[in-house]
């Protein structure tokens, strides 16, 4: 097969597939890059370790012991239940505790495993040997585990939220909880959510440009596909999530009416965010799940996957209509009839690609040859769990069952249901899968299966008559039930139940420990696998493959393809210039682009996360001048940070195959570096997109109280806001530039529209604490503010790179970065200016 | 008549209690009830279906076609059970919607931790009472939902649905009781500490206005 129609810059990379390099001896090449690749010895080398599978197995780990923190809250919680009098918890640390379970299920759990499992399979599957940017993942790590703690440490003092884990407002806001309890929410999982946008910036940038060369997106093992939708879901999905908890953080601390009906807030605001993240949440969940299903599934069945092309339509189906159906978790607020029926209609819909799914796996099932292994247990109790919850939910989306199951033990059946059927055994399954990927053992016998049905048991004991519960009209979060004794024996059941299944989760995590210290040397390949991951040495090294593979080495099994890539065939062996180096190649068909130079171990990640931590733990205080100050360590290390992408020594193409020379990545077109900020910037745009969303809810939706008249000066608004747009569209001309003058230029227009902010519209804004009008101007004041003081920044940091004399005609250095954040800001400007002048006239 | 003899095997059946939602004592909590059956029985036939089709799965190889699995049963027997469902919640729902029929209304205030109500009395003048409600047997009655400080949830499971009681908004739910009896209530979205405690009683009366403000209560729950 030959590409005719290759472009000049492509054609020197080869058409079909790469030639062979010439066979080295494995063991030297091994030794050669484990010693660029290796992490720092002892506690230093965690903290400034940036390695994929370091920081991927650390993210699981850590939200296992998460999980189990939250499993230990669960088992509080059906031990208070258990009685109809309770009297093991009071109600305000009972409060606490649900709060505190639902909220590390979902954002210190799930979430965090999720993005532990991408990160640390996905290179491994897409023949690569880092994520796209390997400082962004320890960041995220530190971020995660620093606002962990903060939660937890919160709970610890008796000071944990207590709100729920969705923290409806007002009950969240200053006047029904005061003290610290809803801030520890607020910062912490803002803080914890850092790593998810992190994490899903570099998913999707490594899945389109890391691929093997040949790998085309078209033919990319499912998981990456089913890993690309949640990435592109967390892109969109949680910036609702932040700039609500922004809001509602600003209301408690400033007093900004967001959300307050007395003054032209709304506490629906805070649904309608908070839903617009919760259910695509929901998704974002289950399909790394039902990426590894996809993956296991035929492995188990000794087959190939039945109905790929159906199987990917279904994800970007999901994709798509998860953003449709927030509003089912709101059937009981008062929503328009018409509203109500669409919002039915598509939350039923979603179920048609899940059923897609589903089929597809069964019919996988039917057309290979199912063998027993202990994964395969752990997807069958999938699909009895899963099923049911889906039904569930199907029910739930129905509106007048809704009305009456919503807010019961029903609802609480069918999330665990849905979250443990869709995620924790698809999970279990793929722990017990990649594990011997992990230690490099076989695991003992027995103890694994015991474990599955142990909890198998013990979730539909303790969930099963839960649905019974809810219909017979108790409640979700109480903490006692003196007059309703026909709820005692349900509520035992689920509660003896409750407590097997904590045992299953301790075996199960037994057979973990088992197999890492009394495990045997497990052979290579040892499920026979067609992916890439399996085709290294075990466990996998920290550079995953001795030399890249390429369009050969697809598809094939895995342990031929392990030989011949330990012995330097593939692409870019070895690390001869001891530097970290992968292929970066072209989104579609994974042609050879150029080579990325990675960072080395760093404890810059480390610092950075701290100090950001710093800040979080000022604002907790409620100290916010020192927390204002605690800023400016935060940019110094970002500019440090963006310091340490500078080249070092001159840089010559690299020879990745005999006769195919690649330029570095310093010299290329679209480096990964740029990719990544433009999925940084969708996540921006959707986080403006909320405050949009926010600013017509409350003008149009909302019937509170008219805003006070507007003691605007007019006058003095209309030249500050032209001298802003002025100097915004001069900021995107002079970004094109090229010369350092135009780089100075663009620097001046950026600072003459701030200060023309500062000086000509900030001092006569109307008071933001008198009504939500006003606080949302000034919200998104501070939010143009921050962004020219960013482009101002990155105007600077080009200036200085000419300085240094590091831009030159091959080197662009961060002008094409500073490009597109300057098209961001004046564009996010020029918007919030004409959303302003549509809002005032509409008033 | 068919709803007696419906709740009493019901009630054999270990689905009664005051608040069950499976114990029905008005049209609109039935109309609800029958569709969860419904939904029961037909979830029941898919979930052995699906089990069965896994369990096959279980045995030699085959040779299958793709699209009856992806488009055949995925696609097209899916969205077949959803439309169908999904008709038959937009007709329950019509039928169990507040309309303009100048039905009774009562005021249903909630607050941090109880419930007010207002009635119109005999002579049009507003009655208040708290902790329990008042409204005729045999017709249907608007409830208007509001709040005083956080969002609650107004909710009666053998009359009707529940609907939020959110401040700065009024929401309105239809319910009917079928005969006179008292009937729990409760706040249903969690509302800070005293939410378990939120629990009020539903009265319905025979005559209606009652001859006396505030009336008799009547004893024994239905």
């Amino acid at each position: 097969m030959t590409d005719t129609t290759a472009s000049p810059s492509e054609a020197q990379a080869a058409p079909a597939d790469l030639p062979r390099n010439p066979p080295q001896r494995a063991l030297p090449l091994n030794r050669e890059l484990a010693g660029v690749w290796a992490n720092d010895r002892g506690i230093w080398g965690q903290i400034t370790s940036v390695s994929h599978t370091t920081l991927g197995l650390r993210f699981m780990a850590t939200a296992l012991v998460f999980f189990a923190i939250g499993g230990i809250l669960a088992m509080l919680i059906r031990a208070q239940l258990a009685t109809p009098d309770g009297a093991f918890l009071d109600t305000e640390l009972y409060n606490q505790i649900f709060t505190m379970h639902g909220s590390i299920m979902m954002f210190l759990f799930a979430i965090p495993m999720l993005e532990g499992l991408g990160i640390w399979l996905l290179p491994k599957m897409l023949g690569t040997r880092d994520m796209a940017f390997p400082r962004l993942t320890a960041l995220g790590y530190w971020c995660y585990l620093f606002g962990g703690l903060i939660m937890l440490t919160a709970l610890l003092f008796g000071v944990a939220p207590r709100d729920g884990w969705f923290m409806y407002t007002p009950l969240s806001s200053s006047a029904y909880s005061p003290g610290i309890n809803a801030d520890v929410w607020l910062l912490g999982v803002t803080f914890v959510e850092i790593s998810a946008v992190a994490a899903a910036v570099e998913i999707t940038v490594t899945i389109l440009r890391q691929r093997a060369p040949g790998m085309k997106l078209t033919e990319m093992p499912l998981f990456a596909w089913y890993m690309l939708g949640t990435s592109a879901m967390m892109l969109v999905g949680f910036p609702p999530l932040i700039a609500a908890s922004v809001l509602l953080e600003l209301e408690r601390a400033f007093d900004w009416p967001f959300f307050d009906p007395l003054r032209g807030g709304d506490p629906l605001l805070w649904q309608h965010l908070f839903w617009l993240f919760g259910h695509p949440e929901v998704y974002i969940i289950f399909l790394p799940a039902a990426g590894a299903l996809s993956t296991i599934i035929p492995v188990m069945c000794r087959t190939r996957i039945l109905g790929y092309g159906a199987i990917v339509a279904a994800v970007l189906g999901l994709v798509f209509l998860s953003f449709g159906l927030w509003v089912h978790h709101m059937f009981t607020v008062g929503i328009p009839h018409m509203a109500l029926a669409f919002f039915s209609a598509a939350s039923v819909l979603v179920a048609v690609p899940t059923a897609v799914q589903v089929f597809a796996w069964i019919g996988t099932m039917w057309k290979g040859r199912p063998e027993l292994h202990l994964p395969m247990y752990h997807i069958l109790g999938f699909f009895l769990t899963f099923v049911l919850g889906g039904l569930t939910g199907v029910m739930l989306a129905i509106v007048p069952f809704n009305w009456q199951a919503h807010d019961t033990a029903f609802v609480t059946a069918h999330l665990h249901y849905v979250l443990i059927g869709g995620f924790v055994f698809p999970m279990m399954a793929a722990i017990t899968y990649w594990m011997p990927l992990v230690t490099g053992k076989a695991r003992v016998r027995g103890v694994g299966e015991a474990a599955f049905w142990v909890i198998l048991i013990g979730f539909h004991g303790t969930f099963f008559v839960m649905h019974l519960t809810g219909l017979l009209g108790m409640p979700r979060r109480i903490d006692v039930y003196p007059d309703n004794p026909e709820w005692i024996w349900l509520n035992l059941t689920s509660s003896f139940f409750g407590f097997v299944m904590t045992i299953g989760f301790a075996m199960f995590a037994l057979d973990m420990l088992l197999q890492v210290t009394l495990g045997t040397r497990a052979r290579r390949d040892p499920w026979r696998a067609p992916t890439l991951d399996w085709a290294m040495p075990l466990p996998a090294p920290s550079f995953n493959f001795s030399s890249l593979p390429t369009a050969r080495h697809l598809d094939r099994p895995a342990s031929e393809v392990m030989l011949e890539l330990a012995c330097g065939d593939g692409a870019l062996p070895g690390a001869p210039r001891g530097q970290r180096e992968f292929l970066v190649t072209s989104v579609g068909a994974a042609r050879p682009d150029h080579v990325a130079h990675l960072p080395g171990n760093t404890s810059l990640p480390f610092a950075l996360s701290s100090s950001i931590g710093v800040f979080v733990l000022l604002v907790l205080w409620q100290l916010y001048l020192l927390a204002g100050m605690a800023l400016v360590p935060v940019a110094v290390l970002i500019w440090v940070w963006g310091r340490g992408l500078a080249p070092r020594g001159p840089l010559q193409p690299i020879e990745i195959a005999p006769g195919v020379t690649l330029p570095v990545h310093h010299q290329a077109r679209q480096s990964l570096g740029q990719s990544g900020l433009v999925a940084f910037l969708v996540a921006n745009a959707a986080l403006f997109a909320s405050v949009l969303f926010g600013l017509a809810f409350l003008s149009v939706v909302t019937q509170g109280p008219a805003p006070p008249p507007a003691m605007i000066d007019t006058s003095r608004i209309a030249w500050a806001t032209g001298l802003i747009a002025g100097a915004q569209l001069l900021g995107m001309a002079l970004s094109r530039g090229g010369a350092p003058v135009w780089a100075a230029l663009g620097l001046c227009a950026n600072a003459v529209a701030l200060i023309a902010l500062l000086a000509g519209i900030v001092p006569v804004l109307d008071d933001p604490t008198a009504h939500a009008r006003d606080a949302l101007r000034a919200a998104m004041a501070a939010y143009v503010g921050l962004h020219l003081l960013v482009a101002c920044g990155m105007a600077a940091f080009v200036l200085d790179q000419y300085r240094r004399g590091e831009i030159t005609e091959q080197i662009r250095g961060a002008w094409a970065p500073w490009r597109l954040w300057q098209d961001f800001t004046s564009i996010t400007t020029l918007v919030t200016i004409l959303a302003l002048i549509a809002q005032k006239g509409g008033a | 008549m068919r709803c007696r003899i419906l709740s009493a095997t019901l009630l054999l059946a270990g689905c009664g209690g005051p608040l069950s939602t499976l114990a029905p004592s008005g049209p609109v909590a039935a109309e609800i009830a029958w569709l969860w059956w419904a939904m029961l029985a037909g979830a029941g036939v898919i979930t052995l279906f699906v089990l069965g089709l896994l369990a096959l799965a279980f045995g030699r190889p085959r040779e299958t076609s793709t699209r009856r699995w992806t488009h055949g049963l995925g696609l097209w027997f899916s969205l077949g059970v959803l439309t169908l469902l999904l008709g038959a919640g937009l007709v329950v729902g019509e039928r169990i919607l507040p309309r303009d029929d100048g039905a009774v209304t009562v005021r249903a205030h909630a607050f941090q931790w109880g419930w007010s109500f207002t009635h119109e009395g005999a002579d049009g003048a507003p009655v208040e009472s708290a902790g329990l409600m008042h409204i005729p047997a045999g017709q249907p009655v608007d409830i208007l939902i509001t709040s005083e400080d956080v969002i609650h949830s107004f909710w009666v499971p053998r009359l009707a649905g529940k609907m939020d009681a959110i401040p700065g908004r009024t929401n309105r739910l239809r319910l009917i009781a079928d005969s006179p009896g008292v009937y729990a209530g409760l706040c249903a979205e969690f509302c800070g500490r005293g939410h378990a405690g939120m629990r009020f009683d539903v009265q319905a009366h025979a005559d209606w206005p009652p001859e006396n403000w505030p009336p008799e209560p009547e004893r024994g729950r239905q």
